[in-house]
């Protein structure tokens, strides 16, 4: 099995810095996974040249780069501007795959590399670069994000920054903070840029002599939660409010990404996590940190930071979308927080509202093929969701490393997990001709999926990220009870309007 | 009128690239690198490159460099196909951190060579990107390689995105199409008897081509190749048979046509199809060109029937709408042009007009097509464009998706004239469906809901 793809596996030693055995677990878990399918003439033909150098391209990627997640989480931060050491392209490309998903103006600054930048250094465009977008934007804080071009010549953008600071000071009587974080689109993907720039935010913007500036509340918790949905984000405050907890969510682009009409123009848009409380992060009673794919292998995470270096207590969860995994941040918050009566009387009444739906639905549901196609993180919350409403996941797919995504969903242990086709650092091409042979009924996924839907004649429930294709993308609840319940309905709805669309006698009441 | 340019927000470095009408006789500066940190809507090098190349439907378009390139520039454009749609896949040799290390053009040619037997293209475009200018890959040999084994044309585009602006990246893709154009001597060499042209800048946004060539045909003009909207590799080797090349999006095309014009003798016209007003002179210049008389009378009798057709629904919209005032800012100034004209023609008049690329001669034309107090700009960013909207007093704006959220977020109306629009724009219909969209944004009830307070305060 390992010998039809000596690429894959040799970038996965190349990248990964854990020692032997896991990466033998990442071979085991690839082997498991592929033999599952069935003529997959193209992953071999993307691996042809066995014992050469790599020849395996993209078609049709699953993938986005890194400086991507790196402006969302900048994006994310109250006053925060993200700017990009690199070509003029990676920010305005950037710009606009997230403006077409999110519909809010998306200023991501560049540091306009030139041929002679290119040669010489970037030092002189970093600099003009920074005191251009203090003059336009005055930031509180700019976050300074790798590219590929920068990073292959050796930039050190490190020493850049803390130039910058060292002549400037840092946060301090006018001058913005500086976070800087490396993002190379060779070595990771956007989620990967994203938990990249979480961490480095963390690292960077934390107190490092114990000292509060403000007297946070005992109750604020540190919320670290994933590249989620505005009105995700907005649900999981709901959610950590109703326990009588304060979150600090990390990061917070729920206004700042959709936000409502302005009178004036907001050259940052107002909201995002304050740098205060981002430096308070380190006396929180607790993180609670989400996604399942977050491990140690891809090196420390924000919330595993925060726990060796400032002792707050971690609690590492799946992002929580459907029932069970829903259950699992409930349950932690009630270990935490205060119960409030009122409150937890509304969370029961939709989580019993939520399984009422899963069984007036669920011989709608049951034995549906789904495919799932999403980040690594996404992609095991909605094979949680969806093997706890009887679906049968046929293939989960991700543009995430390798074993990684096998790995996650292996410890969901479910018993549908056994059975599925896991592809990681995969592209639609290979989704494509993987999903001829396993005839779904339904694919779940962002945008870029609705070719394969298309192609399939199914239809396409949207989630995640891009969402460029429909509208609303930015207001696509995916988490908690309600969120289940409209992704829930959503899912039935399509596969019964996919039925009823069939027959030529197209019903109007069942 | 001073005022507006009195609270506009520009970085010192470029304010000499804005400027009011009337306060300066100086040209506006343009042709510059963006400043760094200035948040310019430009792209890169790369992106000038794809965009021109990317209708070429049965070519192989391969990006080598890391996925990213590649990924934002997967099936992002409007540009149709009637035939085979290879464009709208995106392929990328996808360097990982060891091909940095290595070199990549191993990878580059296994990858071309795999996708050539699988995707059987007619021809193939090999983007390179930052990375590649970086490590030195030499992607014109192994495209030299690649063509010798599999005998197709296999075309280098130099667009490492830092080597310039959007701009250069025109000139490269003029340079891989004049290769191609110029590849195979005999086959180009076969005349072609009746009055034939050639359409340059023109990419089939919503099946504009196909518009666009219908009156053509009506003409009794044979369209050889269009440049590069539902492209075909082999009309466009085919090209030289054309006896005038009919620029459209002439900041992207004109240097191609400039080298078919002198090594060719193909002379060039710069035409537009936006607006009633330069879509018909499009057609007469070329009747004009062919000094047939037939050709002559088919054009009058088309451009009469089409303006009759659409002129009444037009003067209804215009009585809508007339008053209020616009701003366009796009990649290519020509189209600005246009666009002013297209405006006037329903009542708007153009108060904020700039662009990506536009060159010394286009800003003068575009002075000149507006009125005293007008701002026009060159190479502008979201800080800019956004304090001009509240100072110029703007109804509507026209732009691209970049500028959307700019005209939303101040209730301002907007339409989008960018190559990801869905809706035919161009030609006599196409400014039926312009007008139309002006008056559906602009007429709306949402921006006087918009103005409405909250209940009880």
């Amino acid at each position: 099995m390992t010998e039809q793809h000596p690429s894959i596996l040799r970038t996965v030693h190349a990248m990964d810095a854990a020692g032997g055995a896991q990466a033998q677990g990442i071979v085991q878990a690839q082997g498991q996974a592929e033999g599952q399918g069935q003529g997959h003439a193209k992953g071999q033909a993307h691996a042809k040249a066995e014992g050469q150098a790599a020849t395996t391209y993209a078609h049709n990627t699953c993938r986005l780069c890194a400086p991507l997640g790196a402006a969302l989480v900048f994006r994310g931060l109250r006053g925060g501007m993200p700017y990009l050491h690199g070509s003029q392209g990676c920010a305005t490309y950037i710009r606009r795959y997230l403006i077409s998903h999110f519909r809010e103006p998306v200023d991501v600054a560049s540091s306009s590399f030139s041929e002679d930048t290119t040669i010489f250094g970037g030092r002189a465009n970093f600099r003009q670069g920074l005191e251009n977008i203090e003059a336009q934007y005055a930031p509180e804080l700019v976050g300074v994000a790798t590219t590929c071009l920068s990073e292959t010549i050796g930039e050190d953008v490190g020493a850049l920054v803390r130039e910058a600071q060292r002549a400037r000071g840092d946060g301090v009587s006018g001058c913005p903070a500086l976070v800087h974080v490396s993002t190379p689109s060779y070595a990771a993907n956007h989620a990967d840029g994203f938990h990249a720039s979480v961490r480095a935010v963390v690292a960077q913007v934390t107190r490092k002599d114990g000292t509060r500036s403000t007297k946070t509340p005992d109750a604020t918790i540190n919320v670290l939660p994933g590249l989620l949905s505005p009105e995700d984000l907005r649900a999981l405050r709901r959610l950590v409010a109703a326990y009588g907890l304060r979150p600090v969510m990390l990061p917070d682009y729920a206004d700042t990404l959709d936000g409502g009409t302005w009178d004036e123009y907001q050259e940052i848009p107002r909201g995002g996590t304050g740098l205060e409380d981002i430096r308070d992060m380190a006396h929180a009673v607790g993180t609670i940190e989400l996604g399942r794919t977050l491990g140690t292998e891809d090196g420390e995470t924000a919330g595993r930071f925060l726990l060796r270096e400032h002792s707050v207590p971690l609690f590492q969860l799946g992002t929580p979308i459907g029932l069970s995994e829903t259950d699992a941040l409930v349950g932690c918050l009630a270990n935490f927080g205060r119960k409030d009566v009122a409150q937890e009387a509304v969370l029961r009444s939709t989580r019993a509202r939520l399984l009422d739906a899963y069984i007036d639905g669920h011989k709608i549901a049951s034995r549906a093929r789904v495919v799932v196609v999403a980040e690594d993180d996404l992609a095991v919350g909605l094979v949680s969701f969806l093997e706890e409403i009887g679906a049968h996941v046929v293939l989960c797919a991700s543009g995430g490393r390798p074993g990684r995504l096998a790995r996650a969903l292996e410890r969901l242990g479910r018993e549908g997990v056994k059975s599925m086709k896991i592809m990681s650092d995969t592209d639609y091409a290979r989704v494509d001709e993987a999903c001829d042979a396993l005839e779904p009924d339904l694919l779940m996924g962002a945008s870029k999926a609705y070719g394969t839907a298309r192609r399939l004649g199914v239809p396409l429930v949207r989630v995640g990220f891009p969402i460029h294709d429909r509208f609303g993308g930015q207001r696509v609840l995916h988490v908690g009870y309600e969120g289940a319940l409209a992704l829930y309905d959503r899912f039935v709805n399509a596969l019964l309007e996919s039925r009823q669309s069939r027959p030529k006698l197209g019903y109007s009441y069942m | 009128m001073t005022s507006a340019m009195q609270t506009l927000k520009v970085l010192s470095e470029r304010r000499d690239q804005v400027q009011q009408k009337g306060s300066s006789s100086d040209a506006v500066a343009c042709d510059r690198k963006s400043a760094a940190g200035s948040v310019s809507q430009r792209a890169c090098v790369f992106c000038g490159s794809r965009v021109v190349l990317y209708p070429i439907a049965d070519a192989l378009h391969v990006v080598h460099g890391p996925v990213g390139c590649a990924a934002y520039t997967w099936d992002i454009r409007g540009a149709l196909s009637s035939g085979p749609e290879l464009h709208r896949n995106s392929f990328s040799t996808d360097l990982r951190e060891r091909d940095i290390v290595f070199g990549g053009e191993k990878k580059l040619e296994g990858t071309l060579l795999a996708l050539i037997e699988a995707q059987k293209p007619n021809a193939v475009f090999v983007y390179s990107t930052c990375i590649v200018g970086v490590i030195g890959d030499d992607i014109d040999a192994v495209c030299r390689r690649v063509a010798k084994m599999t005998g197709l044309p296999v075309l280098p585009v130099h667009s490492e995105g830092f080597r310039g602006t959007k701009k250069d990246g025109y000139r490269a893709a003029c340079d891989a199409l004049f290769s191609l154009i110029t590849l195979d001597h005999s086959k180009a060499a076969e005349g072609h008897i009746r009055p034939a042209v050639n359409l340059l800048g023109e990419f089939n946004i919503a099946g504009e081509t196909w518009m666009i060539r219908s009156y053509y045909e009506e003409m009794g003009v044979d369209v050889i190749a269009c440049m590069t909207g539902d492209g075909r590799v082999d009309d466009i080797r085919r090209a030289r048979q054309a006896k005038l090349n009919l620029v459209q999006c002439s900041g992207s095309m004109t240097p191609l046509a400039k080298r078919l014009e002198s090594e060719f003798a193909i002379p060039f016209r710069r035409v537009s199809y936006f607006g009633l007003e330069d879509t018909a002179a499009a057609l007469y210049a070329t009747a004009d060109f062919f000094q047939d008389p037939k050709i002559r009378e088919k054009t009058e009798a088309l451009v009469r029937r089409e303006v009759s057709r659409v002129t009444p629904e037009l003067r209804a919209i215009r009585s809508e709408v007339r008053g209020k005032r616009a701003a366009v800012y796009v990649g290519g100034a020509f189209k600005a042009m246009s666009l002013i004209k297209a405006l006037a023609m329903i009542g708007i008049e153009t108060v904020v007009v700039g662009s990506q690329t536009g060159n010394r001669d286009d800003y003068r034309v575009l002075k000149e097509l507006t009125a005293d107090g007008a701002v026009i700009v060159d190479d502008s960013n979201p800080i800019e464009l956004s304090s001009l909207v509240q100072a110029m007093k703007v109804d509507l704006f026209i732009g691209g998706v970049k500028e959307r959220p700019i005209a939303y977020k101040l209730g301002v109306g907007f339409c989008d004239h960018n190559h990801e629009r869905k809706t035919a724009l161009a030609g006599f219909e196409g400014m039926l469906n312009f007008a139309k969209e002006v008056r559906n944004s602009v007429l709306s009830p949402v921006w006087e809901l918009r103005r409405r307070p909250f209940p009880g305060s």
